[in-house]
């Protein structure tokens, strides 16, 4: 008899999703899926209003990385107004806003770290969920979770700053920002009483990465074969090949790093990248054109942009990038829970920033804004914590908008990690005549290493215990439970 | 003297899901007009981790949402570390939540307390609707009498 079990929703991710796993007779998995359930479609509550609104209304995607939407948005009416496509602003303009993209990146991967998966590190995933979470963490190890809280709070901070609020920010206007930093607010950054201060999140995000080493090493054999397997990857990365998460070109590389998209301008990203709708899930499958759909898909985020970027332009994140790239050889890293790895040292790439923009006189300059010849259309695309994000604006001759198109990190993951979740439940559950709550984990551990925001990618806010369906052959229900 | 935050929360862009906000809008201009010291505002779309440290720098919080339950106006309740389910989530976590979290790391936690103010529409758009706005002002009127109650201000200063 074929088993179809279900986890819904999934843990400790944004948003809301469900994993449907499909048993034979033998209690081999024979298929498993990752379902996006909601629908919000942002897309079409922007048409009709006046392009400017866009920085603001997008962002309310997202509670957690609603800066990325801000400044996507923003790129891309930047094209609109006639100021560039990311280059073109001044230079009190770019670093504002690379600052609050700074301060976004750090509260949110630290946020992801120190909350959703250092329980799982600290404990085992195969722990009482009573303890593993945020809580246990703070009961076991509080240094560690003081530095969660405090980092989180910096980032929240920059943002404030920066953006004007900590959520749901005004900074990012098109063709500029509608503030600078003062010297108060440069200062408390950059000089704060202990902790909140740019040397101590660079030593903080240091630490953060030996946490990261130190379980790897007493447990390589599990990092390094869960949920691998070969991918490309694409991201944004500097005309110089650099790390660069606020602009650039796009440039995919294979799970060899052989390049496969060799950096082509996004303003034209629709000629290099095409989405397929499959009938079980609200979230789409993008893929490389020229590759195909069974060829084409492709890995995004902390992971896919350090195998496609050639240096990290800070001398810390640098080291730590050389360490990283050393263990596959200068090969792509293919190991879904090394996305933490790599996570953790885009944390520290983004404090040196951080650090580095605070002591930059330009942002205390006052020439905000710049404006040229109006266009109808613009394509933003920046790196969000969660990977690559590409929002694409028509207006018509009233500027209201008629078309939105959005890509989310998310989306592009889509592929990867319905793979992650196939090859974790196989690991974990074949031959298995009970399914367990470590097992569910297990599976919800491989989802969690690609930070999905599920209500991002729905463009949904949701939240509800664990539900686990047991379904026959014929898809009728057998067994529920649910754990809170 | 005793130190107290009022922190509301919510989406202002879904019409009464911003109430708590602007509560804290209404109480921090009444705060001022009346030259009050001891009391600080704060206001967010969600609570968060951080804000365990936020709320560790006070002897009494109060915390203000927007309610769907079947309540008459307003409801004001105490909140203890005791209360908190523990989340996975990380859009937003409860009061009781951030105040075990407090708890855990800082071993203290402040006098809490969480207002609920029952709203009627939450559409995307700006602006609390007009039966709202009635549970708005008797929200406003419940905090001034705990504040008064508590000692934290002087009777005189109800006047609004």
């Amino acid at each position: 008899m074929t088993k179809k079990i279900t986890i819904e929703p999934v843990t400790r991710v944004e948003g809301h999703g469900k994993v449907t796993i499909l048993m034979d007779d033998y209690n081999n998995v024979r298929e498993s899926r990752l379902h996006i359930v909601e629908f919000r479609g942002f897309e079409r509550f922007v048409q009709g209003r006046p392009y400017w609104e866009a920085p603001v209304l997008v962002q309310r995607l997202c509670g957690i990385c609603p800066v990325s939407h801000h400044l996507a948005a923003a790129k891309a009416l930047d094209v609109i107004v006639g100021a560039g496509t990311g280059e073109g602003l001044t230079k009190v303009g770019e670093k504002m806003r690379r600052l609050m993209h700074y301060g976004q990146f750090f509260q949110s991967h630290v946020l992801h770290f120190f909350h959703l998966c250092s329980p799982d590190f600290l404990f085992g995933i195969d722990a009482d969920p009573a303890i593993r979470n945020i809580i246990g963490v703070a009961q076991e190890n509080r240094e560690l979770a003081v530095q969660g809280v405090m980092m989180r709070k910096y980032g929240q901070e920059v943002i404030k700053v920066t953006a004007g609020k900590k959520i749901h920010g005004t900074g990012a206007i098109p063709g500029g920002i509608n503030k600078n930093l003062s010297i108060e607010e440069r200062d408390t950054l950059l000089n704060g009483p202990d902790p909140l201060n740019a040397d101590k999140m660079v030593e903080w995000a240091q630490g953060a990465i030996d946490f990261f080493k130190h379980y790897h090493k007493n447990n390589k054999a599990m990092v390094d074969t869960f949920a691998e397997f070969p991918s490309n990857h694409l991201s944004i990365v500097r005309k110089d090949g650099a790390l660069d998460i606020y602009h650039g070109v796009l440039r995919a590389v294979d799970h060899q790093g052989n390049r496969i998209l060799d950096d082509v301008d996004y303003q034209e990203y629709y000629n290099y990248i095409e989405e397929e709708v499959r009938n079980w899930s609200y979230m789409k499958f993008p893929y490389l054109k020229h590759l195909g759909k069974e060829k084409g898909w492709y890995r995004v985020g902390p992971l896919a942009r350090l195998n496609v970027c050639d240096f990290i332009p800070t001398p810390l994140a640098q080291e730590a990038f050389e360490d990283f790239k050393a263990y596959t050889g200068g090969k792509p890293n293919n190991m879904s829970l090394h996305y933490h790895w790599a996570r953790l040292i885009e944390v520290l790439y983004c404090a040196e920033e951080i650090r580095n923009l605070l002591k930059d006189p330009d942002l205390q300059n006052n020439d905000l804004v710049v404006k040229g010849n109006k266009q109808h259309e613009g394509v933003g695309v920046i790196e969000a914590p969660r990977g690559t994000l590409f929002h694409h604006y028509k207006i018509n001759d009233d500027d209201l908008i008629e078309m939105a198109n959005l890509i989310v990190s998310t989306t592009n993951n889509n592929e990867p990690m319905n793979r992650a979740v196939n090859s974790t439940a196989k690991s974990f559950m074949n031959g298995k005549s009970e399914i367990t709550e470590p097992m569910m984990n297990a599976v919800e551990v491989a989802i969690r290493a690609y930070d999905p925001c599920l209500s991002c990618a729905t463009h949904a806010l949701g939240q509800m215990p664990l539900e686990v369906s047991l379904y026959d052959a014929n898809e009728t229900l057998i067994d529920k439970k649910f754990k809170s | 003297m005793n130190k107290v935050l009022i922190y509301g929360y919510g989406n202002p862009g879904r019409r009464d899901d911003g109430l708590g906000v602007a509560l804290v809008d209404k109480l921090e201009k009444w705060s001022i007009a009346n030259g009050i010291q001891n009391i600080d505002f704060d206001s967010n779309y969600q609570l968060n981790i951080e804000d365990a440290e936020l709320i560790s720098q006070y002897e009494t919080v109060i915390f203000a949402d927007a309610s769907t339950e079947n309540i008459e106006h307003c409801l004001l309740s105490a909140v203890n570390p005791s209360q908190a389910r523990i989340e996975f989530t990380m859009h937003a976590v409860s009061p009781a939540f951030v105040l075990n979290l407090c708890n855990n790391i800082f071993k203290k936690f402040p006098e809490t307390y969480l207002l609920h103010i029952k709203g009627y529409e939450w559409d995307f758009n700006e602006g609390i609707s007009t039966e709202a706005k009635v549970n708005l002002n008797k929200a406003f009127r419940v905090i001034i009498n705990l504040l008064s109650d508590k000692k934290i201000i002087n009777k005189t200063y109800q006047k609004v």
